[in-house]
């Protein structure tokens, strides 16, 4: 092979992509001939300074989220599916409700729970530098199965991990968090164009809802069933504590 | 890809079942980050390239009857380079076409000795130029190729392009790029 024919393949040779022969042929010549062999250290060392000067750039999580928002949006409804959904149907005529009631109720409990401020302002702050960091999620995914186990080992406790697509809170991902120093999980859901970080650990008290406003973010906890949930999103307060009601499952 | 009719930012029907949502979740919504990525490198924009993609994510789920199942990524990258092609198409009037000659630099002036370091941090630079400056066909067969891995038979699939195309770029957009390198700052032009 001469060097005009060498140079010529020293590109698909870096990548391995010659058939054997020429490669081979490749090989002996560069060993031989210095000229050539400098050109293809110029490529090698091109390779490495575009491995390592380039960034990859990640998808955001909000447009991975309104993706998979739309792809659930365009699942048709089967059989099987439908009696999943119903209940769901029930919970928007519920929601009025809450929305009617809830207006004042909010208004008041607001006022009941200055003790837990450093709570909700620590919540906050992990909330924004969630969604500034563009570290919103550890694991990125809408599948309930896949995001519960990704906590095991990582927390001494289980949260409780439910996707309510249907009810237009996708489930998005998790992410380990710590609120006053203990480990807690945090799940983000979506909600139209808003994140909601929900923050979980164990708590052995009910605790009636309360909210909250904090830096222009509205902030809502309860506590049922053996965990307590801490709400942070900039979602209208009152869609916030409907979805904090099925979060947790409590009953009004 | 023709792309007349009405456009694709309408949300889609509803035309995948819940099986194919699945198959959809898990193949192809993975490779987000590197449909992404790509579209940055194409686009250079970042917002451009977000619309770019969710454009073509549209697209995949409205096509995913076609998807035969066999690559997610090269599937979903090709479906995302028509979109900034497109979109390329309709922001560019001959401006961002370069001609790019093939540098042809002497074979001795090869950087070495004690300015190695401050050559390595100038070379990134200079390389990050000159692949922005780059066609950009020759910009998508570099990213596809260092950046996400792929094979030329995989980068041949995305583009559309026969194999032998992607090696003549590939080695073409190498020479021009080690020859910017070799030039030194001064010398990139």
């Amino acid at each position: 092979m001469e060097c005009r024919d060498v140079l010529d393949r020293l590109s698909p040779y870096l990548d391995d992509e010659l058939d054997p022969v020429a490669s081979r042929e490749v090989a002996r010549h560069l060993e031989s001939c210095p000229t050539c062999a400098a050109a293809f250290a110029r490529q090698q060392q091109l390779r490495e300074t575009l491995q390592q000067g380039l960034e990859y750039r990640r998808a955001p999580d909000l447009l991975r989220a309104r993706i998979l928002r739309q792809a659930h949006a365009a699942v048709r409804p089967e059989a099987g599916s439908r009696g999943f959904a119903r209940p769901w149907r029930w919970v928007s005529v519920a929601a009025i409700v809450v929305a009617v009631a809830g207006g004042a109720w909010l208004v008041t409990s607001q006022m009941l729970m200055p003790q837990s401020d450093a709570l909700a302002r620590e919540a906050v702050s992990s909330h924004v530098r969630s969604l500034m960091a563009s570290h919103l999620t550890d694991v990125t995914s809408t599948d309930r199965h896949t995001v519960k186990p990704w906590f095991a080992g990582k927390l001494d406790f289980s949260p409780p991990v439910t996707d309510f697509v249907a009810a237009g809170y996708p489930l998005v991902g998790g992410r380990l968090d710590a609120l006053q120093r203990h480990p807690v999980a945090a799940l983000v859901y979506q909600h139209r164009q808003h994140v909601i970080n929900v923050f979980v650990w164990p708590e052995t008290r009910d605790q009636a809802t309360v909210a909250a406003t904090q830096r222009g973010y509205h902030v809502v906890r309860a506590a049922y069933a053996g965990m307590a949930y801490c709400l942070v999103s900039d979602l209208n307060p009152v869609d916030l504590a409907e979805f904090a009601r099925m979060l947790t499952g409590q009953p009004e | 890809m023709t792309h007349e009719g009405r456009p694709d930012t309408a949300s889609p029907q509803r035309v995948l079942s819940p099986r194919q949502m699945e198959r959809f979740r898990d193949r192809v919504l993975p490779h987000l980050d590197a449909a992404y990525n790509l579209a940055r490198y194409l686009l250079r924009d970042p917002h451009e390239a977000e619309d770019a993609v969710q454009e073509a994510a549209l697209r995949a789920i409205r096509h995913f009857d076609g998807f035969r199942g066999e690559d997610g990524r090269a599937w979903l990258l090709s479906i995302v380079r028509n979109a900034c092609f497109t979109l390329l198409r309709r922001r560019r009037s001959g401006s961002e076409v370069v001609e790019f000659e093939e540098a042809v630099h002497s074979e001795e002036d090869e950087a070495s000795g004690p300015e190695a370091d401050l050559t390595r941090t100038l070379a990134v630079e200079q390389v990050q130029e000159g692949l922005a400056r780059l066609p950009v066909e020759f910009r998508e067969a570099l990213v596809l190729r260092e950046l996400e891995g792929l094979s030329y038979k995989e980068i041949a699939q995305v583009t559309g392009a026969p194999i032998g195309t992607v090696m003549s770029r590939l080695a073409r957009a190498r020479r021009h790029l080690s020859g910017v390198l070799a030039a030194g700052p001064e010398g990139g032009a």
